[in-house]
């Protein structure tokens, strides 16, 4: 089954089998995180489930990006991290060295994104019922009020911006499990975005159209997922897409386009022509100023064709890039 | 005088086959009436009617003589004859066409100009010297110029002409040859030439311009009938240079234009087979070995042993072929790997960088369409591209189709197929749909052919692979219009295309090569020996799986295949299951032959993927064998086109070397090629020159797939064997194995009019879906 891609499989599944059986509107936007009212407090919810290999790997851990992708989520919805519930579920067996390694992962990632961890669970499974240590986190956000965060907001001649270099965090992953030499290393992007959001509705106010959290299928799956939703097409231009150069040739080696590889911590943002240049440099001088410095406006939207990405090469033909469904299968005949 | 009234005979002809529009009625017309006969003929919506009644003697020479001298563009495939009481009539009349229903093949494909048309172009004294759009009934543009049905001239891009009286009285008088000939046109009232970006000089035409600037080394643009061309004289070794680089095209051939066959015969030896099709009126490419002192500079195929020529197609290729004095290239105008250009707009945009002026003219093309390409193999004709000329000619399906369909194709090399009953409609080649504007000109070209030939289907047909954009499209339908979808495997879909081409509904074993197509265990498949028929298929064989280092990436850097091989090799423990080595084995050794041009970790990096099937999908692709080959011969590390590594191995084979590695092929079917792999590098070891090397290769595959062929075709009862999927575009392979299977009893079976490669995908998606949807 090649549901875990984060490709096409995974959509049909996510909208064919889960959506229908827990019918809610909230669920109906699939954005990251669902919206509720609680006694006139605006809030954002939202929960996932980690499980990687190799639980450790160049620039982060699974304990970092238990926490990094849960308020990601909130904050790509639009949502200030508050909070996070965490559950455990260990591996009979597993090292307390590394458990506690993890521990304090999640504690120092908790910290850097300014939420709390406010209740937790721990379950052990018997020896190979699971791969070392799994988590799950929920987290609860405040919806901000200059977020009008939606697909349908996209209009033609609407601006398509990167938070930042792409494929780091699938390339280190990737390149761990191969046990590849490239001869230069390359670390996971896991990192809280709510510092770059917020900079974001500053900059940009309603002229923020949409936000979405890179992970899983990558940048390209994003795009897809919002041309699809919202009717229009995307253009992206190649050459303004950051990617370092260790990323560009892991992926010349794999075989895979570096727009198909998953981040932790990079976002995509659609905001209204005017707005783009003050809100690409806000996104750069986010946070400690450095951190995203490297942001980008990649495209624009378009009308035609409808619900297709497309990439304009160095030659300025146009190629489609989709969204693959699963892992990518070869097409030269 | 009773005798007399019992002498005569009337019958109605019921004609079958591409009838419609190609001048048909008006030659049943005069036949009729130089036989003394009545009656009448008329069009109806599956074909013409003839009812003709007279003396027995010569209603019987009207019958034999009807399909034998039809004109030149008409193809008659069955006439059904009905005995009718006589009933005196004497006078022969054209009846209007009452059509009502689905309608037929009212459009036919582009036609070079004939030689009544020909000889007016070259005559001073006719009213259409020199006039690049002279055409008629047997000739000349149609279905690039259609824009809808029924085909008649406001619907066509000639809409904007009015034509003068004289052309007027043509089109009106059913004794002209250029009765109801929709383009017709004369320089009074027709299309005109136009030079863009240069000057004619007096009384030099713009053809004679364009001529004039070819011969001076300059790059032309062409506005053509399917589309534009870039220009150069292919004995100017500079133009073809500067084409080459300003097309970015590296080494892939280009194609020519001779004048005539004079020419062409300086050009490729010229057997009664490539005299036949370069004389056609498709007016393909036609590939054949190149003359020793071909009048070509090196650049324009360099690396292989054929040159590709066409001779001229429409009138302004005949004056522009003369005027320029030698063969031309003429290669599709474009850019790297974008579609051609055939809007005018588009075109000076794209093409204003490549070309230094540009031949236009004023007749919108409607549909662009690609150059042909065919090669004869053992006298008959292999078609590798199907398009101008061919499109949109109906097939048979040998098992009719129950409800009208579509067939998706595959993605690289994509065609599309609708079908109504017996009847299928091969679109015009698409080529790779992730390109933009092929994918619009896909998207187009389905709905252009539901409309010209009212089909709406009822069943989608597609390949099995999830990502080709075919594929999506297929869904898009199947959920936009509520129809049925049937996936296809895309061997099946190339042995059901040479089945059903040659109307075989029976059993075949065939060996399908190509470069990938998923199977439905989920790995790669390539290189297959399949029992099967339109229906169904089983596998009785494969190439010995390895494992596709970086997938797509692998086959256009053949140096990963090599390594995959010599990785499978590795101490003998390889596992037929999944493809890998043995897990732990150091990596295999850079061969000599790859240093310097392949970097020691990448090779490290691509061995350790081999090993662990890391990023490596499982495969038994024999296109991805021959490249491994290429390889470690050291002929081809990095391909700049698609199957290059392949193409050059073939070139490089010497015809003289009759020795063959080992292939085994085991209990269970298997070509183990790793004694191959084993064996050609250790000849490359020795210093054996590649020429060896690759003849020993190539026999080496034929002898296995014949052996492989022979056990399967006796277990499943049958000595059909079809050979199709990419690889058999080698035409050495093909040769060495259609001998080999007929020295052993077999019949070879392989495609002709339509393509061994994804081309073909299309159409055999159909002839499956129609023989399971009974
Ligand atoms: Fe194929
Ligand atoms: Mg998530
Ligand atoms: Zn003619
Ligand atoms: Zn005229």
């Amino acid at each position: 089954m090649a549901h875990g891609a984060g490709g096409k499989a995974t959509a049909a599944l996510i909208e064919g089998l889960l959506v229908p059986a827990f019918a809610s509107p909230a669920l109906d936007e699939l954005a990251d995180a669902g919206a509720l009212a609680v006694d006139g407090a605006q809030l954002a919810l939202t929960t996932d489930s980690f499980v990687v290999k190799p639980i450790r790997f160049p620039g982060g851990s699974i304990g970092e990006l238990a926490v990094n992708g849960t308020v990601n989520d909130l904050a790509v919805a639009g949502a200030r991290p508050l909070a996070l519930t965490l559950s455990l579920i260990l591996e009979e067996g597993l090292d307390t060295g590394v458990l506690r390694a993890e521990v304090d992962a999640i504690a120092s990632a908790a910290r850097a994104a300014g939420v709390e961890i406010v209740a937790g669970d721990t379950k052990v499974v018997e020896r190979g019922h699971a791969d070392q240590l799994y988590i799950c986190t929920t987290g609860v956000g405040r919806r901000d009020p200059r977020a009008r965060l939606s697909p349908a907001a996209l209009r033609p001649g609407d601006r398509v911006l990167v938070s930042g270099p792409i494929g780091e965090h699938g390339t280190a992953i990737m390149l761990a499990r191969g046990e590849f030499d490239l001869g230069a290393t390359v670390e996971s992007d896991t990192r809280p975005l709510w510092p770059a959001v917020d900079a974001l509705l500053d900059a940009a106010g309603p002229g923020l159209r949409c936000l979405r959290d890179a992970t899983r299928g990558g940048v390209a799956s994003v795009l897809n997922e919002l041309a699809r939703a919202s009717g229009v097409a995307l253009l992206v231009h190649e050459r303004a897409v950051p990617v370092n150069p260790v990323v560009t040739g892991a992926a010349e080696l794999l075989g895979i386009d570096p727009m198909h590889v998953a981040n932790e911590g990079v976002f995509v943002a659609v905001v209204a022509a005017e707005q783009a240049g003050a809100a690409l440099a806000a996104l750069r001088g986010a946070g400690d100023g450095e951190t995203f410095a490297r942001a980008a406006e990649i495209g624009e939207v378009k009308t035609e064709p409808p619900a297709l990405v497309l990439v304009e090469t160095a030659f300025g033909g146009k190629r489609v890039m989709d969204q693959l469904v699963g892992d990518p299968l070869p097409r030269i005949c | 005088m009773t005798a007399t009234v019992a002498a005569r005979r009337r019958v109605r002809a019921r004609v079958d086959g591409t009838v419609q529009g190609v001048g048909f009625r008006p030659y049943v017309h005069r036949l009729a009436r130089e036989l003394g006969l009545g009656g009448s003929v008329g069009n109806d919506e599956r074909g013409v009617v003839v009812e003709v009644e007279g003396e027995q003697a010569a209603v019987a020479a009207f019958l034999a003589r009807l399909p034998a001298e039809a004109p030149p563009l008409a193809q008659v495939e069955e006439v059904r004859v009905h005995e009718l009481p006589a009933r005196g009539e004497r006078l022969f009349a054209i009846v209007k066409s009452a059509r009502k229903g689905a309608a037929a093949a009212l459009v036919v494909p582009d036609a070079a100009t004939c030689d009544a048309c020909l000889a007016e172009l070259r005559d001073p004294a006719d009213r259409r010297y020199r006039y690049p759009f002279v055409n008629c009934t047997n000739c000349g543009p149609r279905f690039t110029i259609v824009r809808d049905v029924p085909y008649d001239r406001p619907r066509t891009t000639m809409a904007g002409f009015a034509m003068c009286p004289a052309c007027q009285a043509e089109y009106d008088d059913p004794a002209d040859r250029r009765f109801h000939a929709q383009p017709n046109a004369c320089p009074q009232c027709g299309p005109q030439a136009r030079l863009i970006g240069a000057d004619a000089r007096p009384r030099e035409d713009a053809v004679a311009a364009a001529g004039r600037l070819l011969a001076g080394g300059e790059i032309v643009a062409v506005k053509g009938i399917g589309g534009y061309h870039l220009a150069c004289r292919a004995d100017d070794a500079r133009a073809v240079a500067e084409l080459r680089a300003r097309k970015r095209r590296e080494d892939r051939p280009f194609a020519l234009l001779a004048a005539d066959l004079g020419a062409a015969a300086t050009l490729i030896s010229i057997g009664d087979a490539e005299r036949a099709l370069l004389t056609a009126p498709a007016r393909p490419i036609v590939l054949a070995p190149r003359r020793a002192h071909a009048p070509v500079a090196a650049a324009v195929a360099p690396g292989v042993r054929e040159l590709g020529v066409m001779l001229p197609y429409s009138p302004l290729h005949h004056l522009l072929a003369a005027d320029a004095g030698g063969p031309l290239v003429l290669t599709s105008g474009n850019v790297s790997d974008e579609p051609i250009a055939f809007a005018d707009d588009d075109a000076l945009a794209r093409l204003a960088p490549i070309a230094d002026a540009f031949l236009v003219h004023d007749r919108p093309i409607r549909t662009r369409t690609d150059d042909s390409v065919v090669r004869a193999v053992g006298g008959q004709p292999l078609t590798l591209r199907r398009s101008r000329g061919h499109v949109p000619a109906s097939s048979r399906l040998p098992r009719p189709a129950a409800r009208p369909l579509l067939a998706c194709g595959a993605e690289l090399k994509s065609t599309f197929c609708l079908a109504r009953g017996g009847r299928a409609w091969v679109g015009h080649h698409i080529g790779d749909l992730r390109n933009a504007a092929t994918l619009a000109a896909y998207r187009d070209g389905v709905t252009h052919f539901e409309r010209l030939f009212a089909v709406r289907p009822e069943l989608i047909a597609h390949d099995l692979h999830p990502d080709y954009l075919s594929t999506a499209y297929a869904h898009e339908r199947a959920e936009r219009d509520g129809i049925e979808l049937l996936a296809v495997q895309h061997h099946h879909a190339h042995l059901a295309a040479c089945l059903a081409e040659h109307g075989e509904r029976g059993t075949a074993v065939g060996a399908i090569y190509d470069g990938a197509g998923l199977g439905p265990d989920g790995t790669v498949w390539g290189g297959e020996l399949l029992v099967g028929d339109l229906r169904g298929y089983a596998r009785a064989g494969s190439l010995w799986p390895v494992r596709l280092p970086g997938g797509d990436r692998a086959a256009y850097e053949p140096w990963r295949m090599a390594c995959a091989w010599l990785v499978a090799l590795g101490d003998g423990a390889g596992d037929a299951a999944t493809g890998a080595g043995a897990a732990d084995a150091d990596p295999p050794p850079l061969p000599p032959q790859l240093a310097g041009r392949v970097e020691p970790r990448a090779w490290a990096a691509v061995a350790r993927m081999a090993a662990s099937g890391f990023a490596a999908p499982v495969t038994t692709s024999m296109g991805r064998l021959f490249d491994a080959v290429a390889a470690l011969c050291g002929l081809r590390t990095h391909c700049t086109y698609e199957g290059q590594a392949a193409i050059e191995l073939e070139a490089a084979a010497d015809a003289a070397e009759h020795d063959a590695y080992p292939l085994p092929v085991t209990v269970d079917g298997r070509l183990d090629a790793r004694a191959t792999i084993a064996a050609v590098a250790a000849d490359v070891r020795a210093g054996v020159a590649t020429g060896i090397v690759s003849a020993r290769f190539h026999r080496a595959v034929a002898h296995a797939t014949a052996r492989g062929c022979a056990r399967a075709a006796s277990v499943a009862g049958s000595e059909l064997v079809v050979l199709s999927g990419g690889v058999f575009q080698n035409r050495l392979l093909l040769e060495l194995t259609r001998a080999q299977l007929s020295a052993l009893g077999l019949r070879p079976l392989v495609p002709r009019r339509l393509p061994p490669g994804d081309g073909g995908i299309a159409y055999g998606q159909a002839a499956v879906a129609a023989a399971t949807d009974a």
